[in-house]
């Protein structure tokens, strides 16, 4: 049967597995261990390349040299381990290499905890490594998200030769669905153009240095045009209850979930509440966002579970048109859907 | 008579493309460095022995991190001490190319440490070409963790202190340490005697790589005129008296005949055989018919709490695996964090049509409580109207509400009687499937071989019996 019921962490890696990647390399951190434990299970049986890692360190080199090698490859971490590959990341992101990396974001700063938090936002989705770069960030909220948007991940990563992040939390990561395991892919893109195999005919380079000024701003220049594509090309975000709202509220992978049933609840109660989530991080959706004034909307909440990362770029989106407020929990709580309620009736009290 | 060819090897580019700046016909290496020599025996050895097109070079952040502006062969530029990292990676992609890590001593040895001794111990299908030259080259002439005793660099100017600095490491010493190297050999470029014996091991190192025989290691001591401060006929001078006696010369491992090679598997990616490597069948979903459920029971959302051990994760993953098999969407969410940690566990399962929302049972429709801080913790959250089981052999307080139903079932001692306190689990799904009517017992029975994977038959038996006594005690007792 294709319909299965597992973790989130485990769909990640089934998606990966269908999606033709190769190779897995990565190191155990809570709450994302289970990435790596499923790759340690399925990749074997498929002939697939297995790695734990002395590091996070050197699993996302690792995840570079296979790149380079033209394979789908894939790691997956947590919070200290994405800081601790963010050079790695920056690498892959100049040498403009595909690649697949699954940040099941907990608790910090520092070692923090292991419950769940979104305070990745800021690393994940604006770069976070050095140099002038960005990666494609999607944000499952679902088991069977985690399954479809890793695979989506390979596609994107080889389209247009860059680093996709599936950022999502622990609660995501840990919890369990059924999961519809998609067909596996039948062809894989020719990367003979780029890829290192070692053949006759094939001497290519994989570099991200570029000595001559002119030439690195050159290069810079190449990579802002394919993150404008991007931007244009790639947004997504899912609505619900959106079309005669007065109150949007803003939100992201699990923190959506808990959004749902709030507005759900605000609708039983006649509060005209509808939900936007940002599907795609980077690209963020921020035209979309822009055009909620002119539909009606008078008031934003963001809710996620970090100090005011996302909504960040809510208020550069809205520029300061509507009223925009910020609802969060921290260190591994989750609020939940009377908790924001409450705040909405607070905060809101005169919307009908 | 003898007669001298003077040529460029094969395994360099004829014109040097990659490089910047109009000189594409010479290095960028100072007069008197080793790195030009070392380059060159390299090349030679890939031409004689027919590997420039099947080698892989990674080159490393040091001064040897254009060595991809020479080498005729495909080129990978790495992270600073990364390249064993990468060379990992592109040989398990690459099983049968010779993939070379070179690397000098401040990117192997120091930022690249664990790399190195990593790859080294994992035996990877890789050659690592160690340039010692006791200094940082490329950012003017810093300490290496193999710079000597006393010697002045710009981060040691009063000499390296070994109380504060450490001492010089010596790194064949170090890899030979581990049981998966192939072969390990420390090599000098001071003499022409000596290049000739460097010669002899980097062709030893690559025929053994081009034989796929696992982890070659050949350290070479070189010179660095400009970081040493010295012309280049006193540096291989200050190399043979001051290095030599530091870092003995010769073979610290040869496995000869002994070395096995080392083979990687060829990846699957027939989709049909994808999935049934994995176990998916490509049969579609026969979803049970559904009972007669009454409307409260329709939209679940389900609190499990108890100590850990009482299987409370089992009976939520139990209840979901159960619901998805008659066509419900399912999510189970365990409490993990340091609740996991306290002795209670818990765990929410909704079950219903349509989209799951907030995937924690906060206001749950139905509380199964295994002992008793789990119903004082969680009997208040209960929506009105909702449900509750509670394990009535280990709780021995009367819940308070009166406005939900209530369902009082010696769960601990029904398992006890059944032989095995960890059937408890499925007590609790019998029950459930009784008081919801959302399941029949011969539904769930179908499912515990699937649900208990390799269990054996008298384990499955017993949860089978276990799942009809909790069934029948809530039809006989409510």
């Amino acid at each position: 049967m294709a319909r299965m019921l597992m973790k989130g962490n485990y769909a990640s890696v089934y998606g990966a597995a269908m999606a033709g990647c190769t190779a897995y390399y990565g190191y155990p951190i809570t709450p994302a261990s289970e990435i790596a434990e499923s790759a340690a299970a399925l990749f074997p049986k498929l002939g697939r390349t297995f790695v734990q890692a002395e590091s996070e360190v050197a699993a996302i080199n690792m995840v570079y040299g296979a790149a380079g090698s033209g394979q789908r490859v894939m790691t997956g971490s947590s919070g200290p381990g994405i800081s601790l590959k963010m050079e790695g990341i920056s690498y892959c992101a100049g040498a403009a290499l595909p690649c697949v990396i699954v940040d099941i974001m907990r608790g910090g700063p520092g070692l923090g905890n292991i419950g769940p938090e979104q305070s990745d936002y800021n690393q994940v989705v604006k770069g976070g490594g050095h140099g002038n770069y960005r990666c494609i960030v999607l944000a499952p909220a679902s088991c069977q998200e985690m399954c479809d948007f890793t695979f989506q991940a390979f596609e994107l990563a080889d389209k247009y030769r860059i680093p996709v992040f599936v950022l999502t939390d622990g609660v995501i990561g840990q919890m369990m669905e059924s999961v519809v395991i998609p067909e596996p892919v039948k062809e894989l893109p020719d990367k003979s153009d780029y890829a290192v195999f070692g053949t006759p005919l094939n001497k290519n380079l994989v570099n991200s240095i570029y000595i001559d000024h002119d030439d690195l701003e050159n290069w810079n220049l190449e990579l802002l045009k394919k993150y404008k594509a991007i931007e244009k090309a790639e947004v997504k975000f899912e609505e619900y209850m959106m079309d005669d709202a007065e109150i949007a509220l803003i939100g992201y992978g699990s923190v959506s979930r808990v959004l749902r049933t709030v507005v759900d609840d605000c609708r039983a109660k006649g509060l005209k509440v509808g939900l936007f989530r940002p599907i795609t991080l980077f690209p963020f959706p921020k035209n979309e966002i822009a055009a909620l004034p002119g539909r009606g909307i008078k008031n934003v909440l963001t809710v996620e579970l970090s100090t005011g990362q996302l909504v960040d770029d809510v208020d550069l989106a809205l520029s300061g048109v509507i009223k925009s407020d910020l609802y969060f929990r921290l260190g591994g709580n989750v609020p939940s859907a009377d908790e924001i309620s409450n705040k909405i009736s607070e905060l809101y009290g005169e919307v009908k | 008579m003898k007669k001298t060819i003077l040529k460029k090897p094969k395994g360099f580019i004829d014109v040097y493309k990659h490089k910047a700046g109009a000189e594409k016909d010479r290095t960028h290496y100072c007069p008197g460095c080793g790195h030009g020599i070392l380059h060159k025996l390299i090349a030679e050895a890939m031409e004689d022995l027919d590997i420039v097109d099947d080698t892989i070079l990674i080159s490393p952040v040091g001064c040897s991190v254009f060595a991809y502006y020479y080498f005729d062969t495909g080129n990978f530029q790495a992270a600073h001490g990364r390249a064993p990292a990468v060379a990992t990676a592109t040989s398990r992609a690459n099983p049968d190319k010779v993939v070379i890590s070179y690397q000098g001593d401040g990117d192997l040895a120091a930022i690249g440490g664990n790399n190195i001794i990593q790859a080294a111990n994992r035996g990877e299908n890789i050659v690592v070409f160690f340039v010692n030259n006791a200094i940082y080259g490329m950012t003017g002439g810093q300490m290496a963790p193999t710079t000597l005793e006393g010697q002045v660099t710009t981060t040691t100017p009063y000499g390296r202190n070994t109380d504060t600095d450490g001492y010089p490491m010596k790194m064949c010493e170090v890899i030979s340490q581990f049981t998966a190297p192939t072969y390990v050999e420390r090599v000098s470029l001071h003499d022409a005697p000596h290049i000739r014996k460097t010669r002899a091991a980097v062709r030893k190192a690559l025929q053994n790589a081009k034989e796929r025989k696992g982890f070659q290691f050949v350290e070479v001591l070189s010179t660095c005129p400009s970081g040493w401060k010295m012309d280049p006929v006193k540096s291989m001078e200050w190399v043979k008296e001051k290095m030599l006696p530091l870092y003995p010369l010769g073979v610290y491992r040869d496995k000869g005949d002994e070395a096995r090679v080392i083979n990687r598997p060829v990846p699957i990616m027939e989709p049909a055989t994808v999935w049934e490597k994995l176990g998916i069948s490509a049969d579609a979903d026969v979803d049970f018919p559904r009972g007669d459920v009454p409307e409260q029971y329709k939209k679940m959302s389900i609190r499990v709490a108890g100590f850990g051990g009482q299987g409370i994760m089992v009976t939520g993953q139990a209840l979901a695996s159960v619901a998805l098999e008659y066509g419900y969407n399912v999510s189970w969410l365990p409490s993990y964090g340091p609740e996991m940690r306290g002795g209670t566990a818990n765990c929410s399962v909704n079950i219903q049509d349509g989209v799951i929302g907030a995937a924690e049972a906060v206001k749950p429709t139905m509380l199964l409580a295994m002992n008793r801080p789990s119903l004082e913790k969680f009997e208040e959250s209960v929506v009105p109207g909702g449900t509750l089981i509670y394990n009535s052999t280990l709780i021995d307080i009367e819940p308070t509400r009166t406005d939900i139903k209530v369902f009082a079932i010696p769960i601990t001692g029904m398992a006890d009687e059944l032989g095995n306190t960890r059937v408890q689990s499925l007590v609790n799904i019998g029950a459930y499937a009784a008081i919801t009517g959302a399941f029949r017992v011969e539904d769930i029975v179908s499912l515990l071989p699937k649900l208990f994977k390799g269990k054996k038959q008298a384990i499955i038996d017993l949860n089978a019996k276990a799942v009809k006594a909790g069934f029948d005690f809530v039809k006989e007792n409510f």
